[in-house]
């Protein structure tokens, strides 16, 4: 869990001020394609010539952003609809749920290559495009731990006062999901980068000239033999972010875990 | 003679070398019964398994003996505890749900038992056992039957195979964990017949664990009473139940209602301390009113009061001399006269999908009044309680509080009604928010019904928690921190806080031990008594309906089949149902059994 930390910490510092201490623009020509490192171009240079260290110190902010964005949002939109789905039962159930399961047919992967080829990939929209994709197994999540808690007497006590839907989902039911969602939560950012860096590097996520990580490992890796840095930099900067984030999920869940042995851990319920 | 012999036994929870059962010492004759009393958390369950040389998952039998027909049972390795098990000394669950194997087939179950212990008996003389076995146990003996699955027998029924695997083998020892607890009287009643009669024709010594207190008294020999892991009191039933010595069984005596008599109900305060947190000294002396300052620092020796009879208290002697005030009795109930009329039902009908569960039933609830609902599992009176407060909503009739019409659904109901009529849960562990302090659960009808902000509102919590006599400062506490009679009161808090005429009650002490069941009884009656509230009190419990109760209406399979003032009812049942129900419920003053001289003789093993 420390470690975990002091690696994101790591990587959120370099997006923070990363930019203030590049060298040069990050689409500004330094020297030819390929050159190794020098005093000029610290990380030498990319396909095109401009400078790697530049482009590593300012292409995680897309990265991050997309990641942390699209899997608030999807997991926020996908606990409520299960939630909402748990609560509701009966028709509502059964049109929400069945709806997500199609969803969850396509792997998360295809499902954004399929959104990507609709619409086009904008800074904007790629967050919404990640949350699409979790949005169905995050539901599921959700449901199966909150149809515990619905069939329990407290919410049929708030039932007898005749509190609202939305009130019993809010103050009844979230407090009690809210620990495994906290785990999902940590577990999707997690591969929200490893999507996110993979759309990039596919072709599918931001253009050139931006900077980004998952774009460099893509525009570079075909120099690899002679300039290396253009491509390992930037992964080994993805892989310190998902490592952190992924240690600092595990170590919350088993702080959790700790604390409540009988804790509801997320798990997948099939109806 | 005497089947097994116990000695200093202790079992502790591992790491923290804090004793859950402390000095337990007892022997039981073969052929005897031997109850073994305690409320939740005085250890009763930890020390009868002891018998099969187990302790529960965290916990260690630390020192002791425990012989068995001649043989130590503490220190023998799994294998040999395994060859035990079953064959010596078999256990009988309190849940048989959990202990049969819902994928095996009776025969199976019970087959298992000879695969493991007897390999070598012939095929025929196994089918033999195990159709005289289900004979004994008031069971069909014929392959059809045995060729069920669990799930296809009615709850006594399970109990009964559970009787049947435990006696199979004819073990010396027999421990039984409460297993009629989740019966209905009437199950219960033949239940214990049963085991009464296996007990003392096969002479195997059984040791039956309970929390309720007239169980024991009709069915055992001798009895123990177990407080914070101790025997405090042990001697033979008619004394205990005739002549208590120890203050603990007194009061735990004067707790129990009873069905014959109306009496005053008295409460134990403060709450059973559970392991890691039992004071010093005499454990009982923070609640106990004849408490001395040499009760908290010395440990009670047992005293011998009577050849038979022992007691662990400092003043054993001189309570021994002065008998037990018997607990006052009441009166008649209040007078007869009915107040207004505020709720009415009118020829109701109930469905569980297509099942009907409710078949035109009615009734009428004054003001003041409290209307008692009885009956068995499975006789519709949750769910006309829930019909009621708006929770179950597939039903056809008409319901009216104050002349005005109810909605099926509480949400369709106007805001006057949804304050008037409350609604109390059985389990208080599942009718609070895990995650919500005591203040906020408070204040949530306040904030649904009145829009009322916490500020506001913190003066009525505090109003309310005064009123279930809880301190102000419980509201910052969150439902974990509070033992289970505290969140039944705050459970009854959440109810009264926004000034109700109606409460429902469904089973809401059912959960509870006997001690805490009297002070929420005397709570919801002081309840009425000042503020008027009309109470509708659904229950199984005859003895509550006689402590509690004005007019009582008995259920059956849906159909109300007798009603009236509760004096009249429980003395004069009119119908055979209520009859059966009252002949069938166990009462403290039958002790006959207890006598020694009508311990069973050495009878012939009929096999």
């Amino acid at each position: 869990m420390r470690i975990g930390l002091v690696l994101t910490g790591l990587i959120l510092l370099i997006i923070a001020i990363g930019p203030l201490l590049a060298p040069h623009s990050h689409s500004a020509i330094v020297g030819a394609p390929y050159q190794p490192p020098s005093s000029l171009a610290m990380l030498g240079t990319d396909y095109l010539g401009e400078d790697v260290l530049s482009r590593v110190l300012e292409g995680g902010r897309s990265i991050v952003w997309v990641s942390f964005v699209g899997t608030l949002l999807g997991v926020g939109v996908g606990s409520a609809i299960g939630m909402t789905a748990a609560y509701s039962g009966g028709v509502v159930d059964e049109v929400l749920m069945r709806a997500m399961d199609v969803l969850r047919a396509f792997p998360p992967m295809v499902l954004i290559l399929l959104l990507v080829s609709m619409a086009q990939a904008e800074l904007a929209l790629m967050p919404l495009i990640v949350a699409i994709a979790w949005v169905p197994q995050v539901a599921r999540v959700a449901y199966g731990a909150a149809k515990e808690v619905v069939a329990r007497e407290f919410v049929e006590s708030a039932e007898t006062l005749g509190a609202s839907r939305l009130r019993i989902v809010r103050r009844e039911v979230l407090p009690n999901v809210m620990t495994p969602l906290m785990v999902e939560f940590g577990l999707r950012l997690t591969w929200s980068i490893g999507i996110v860096t993979t759309m990039s590097f596919l072709g599918v996520g931001l253009q050139p000239p931006a900077a980004d990580w998952g774009l460099m490992i893509r525009e570079n890796y075909q120099g690899l033999a002679l300039q290396p840095w253009g491509v390992v930099v930037p992964a080994l900067c993805v892989a310190a972010f998902t490592f952190g984030t992924n240690l600092m999920a595990e170590g919350f869940a088993r702080t959790v875990a700790r604390v409540s042995p009988a804790a509801e851990t997320p798990k997948e319920v099939t109806v | 003679m005497t089947a097994v012999t116990v000695k200093g036994l202790r079992v502790d929870l591992d790491g923290r070398g804090v004793d859950v059962v402390d000095l337990v010492d007892f022997e039981i004759a073969a052929g005897e019964v031997l109850g073994l009393v305690g409320e939740s958390g005085s250890g009763k369950t930890t020390a009868g398994v002891t018998l099969l040389g187990d302790a529960r998952r965290g916990a260690t039998i630390a020192g002791g003996s425990i012989v068995l027909g001649g043989q130590e049972v503490v220190g023998l390795g799994q294998g040999q505890l395994a060859k035990l098990r079953g064959s010596s000394v078999a256990y009988v669950p309190q849940d048989p749900a959990m202990a049969l194997n819902p994928a095996l087939r009776l025969r199976r179950q019970l087959d298992e038992l000879f695969e493991f212990h007897r390999p070598d008996m012939p095929e025929p003389d196994r089918d033999a056992r195990i159709k005289a076995t289900m004979r004994e146990v008031g069971l069909d003996d014929s392959d059809a039957f045995l060729a069920r699955f669990p799930h296809q027998l009615s709850g006594g029924q399970q109990q009964r195979v559970t009787l049947a695997l435990a006696f199979l083998l004819r073990p010396r020892v027999i421990v039984l964990d409460e297993p009629t607890t989740g019966l209905d009287v009437t199950t219960q009643a033949r239940v214990l017949a049963t085991v009464r009669d296996l007990c003392a024709s096969h002479q195997v010594a059984a040791l039956y664990v309970t929390h309720d207190m007239a169980v024991v008294a009709g069915l055992a020999h001798r009895v123990m009473v177990m407080y914070a892991g101790r025997i405090v009191e042990a001697g033979p039933s008619s004394r205990i139940f005739g002549e208590p010595v120890h203050p603990y069984t007194r009061a735990l005596i004067a707790a129990v209602p009873q069905v014959s008599e109306r009496r005053e109900l008295t409460a134990i305060p403060g709450d059973t301390p559970m392991p890691g947190r039992r004071p010093g000294g005499c454990a009982f002396h923070p609640r106990c009113k004849h408490a001395d300052p040499a009760c908290a620092t010395t440990v009670p020796e047992p005293v011998e009061v009577v050849p038979g009879h022992i007691v662990r208290c400092l003043h054993a002697t001189r309570f021994a001399a002065e008998p037990a005030q018997p607990a006052p009795a009441l009166t008649a109930g209040r007078t007869g006269e009915r107040g207004e009329v505020l709720l009415e039902v009118t020829g109701v009908d109930a469905f569980h999908g297509r099942k009907q569960v409710l078949h035109d039933v009615s009734l009428t609830l004054a003001k003041g009044e409290c209307l008692a609902l009885v009956g068995e599992s499975g006789s519709g009176k949750t769910t006309l309680a829930r019909c009621v407060i708006g929770l179950h909503r597939n039903h056809t009739g008409t319901m009216t509080f104050q002349g005005a019409p109810l909605a099926t659904r509480a949400r369709d109901r106007s805001r006057e009604s949804r304050r008037a009529i409350q609604y109390i849960f059985q389990s208080p562990y599942n009718s609070l928010n895990p995650r919500r302090s005591i203040g906020e659960t408070l204040r949530e009808p306040l904030k649904v019904l009145f829009g009322m902000s916490a500020a506001k509102a913190a003066a009525e919590v505090a109003e309310v928690l005064e009123r279930v006599s809880l301190s102000p400062a419980a509201a910052a506490s969150y439902p974990d921190q509070l033992s289970g009679g505290e969140r039944q009161r705050v459970a009854i808090a959440r109810a009264l806080v926004c000034r109700p005429e109606v409460l429902i009650c469904d089973e809401i002490t059912s959960a509870l031990d006997v001690s805490v069941q009297a002070s929420i009884v005397r709570l919801l009656r002081r309840l009425q008594d000042e503020e008027g509230l009309a109470l509708l009190f659904v229950t199984h419990n005859l003895g509550l309906v006689r402590a509690v109760a004005d007019h009582v209406v008995a259920m059956r399979a849906g159909r109300i089949v007798e009603g009236g003032p509760v004096d009249d009812v429980l003395d004069r049942p009119g119908d055979q149902f209520t009859r059966d129900l009252i002949a069938a419920t166990p009462e403290l003053s039958a002790v006959p059994t207890g006598d020694p001289s009508r311990l069973p003789l050495s009878l012939e093993d009929p096999t």
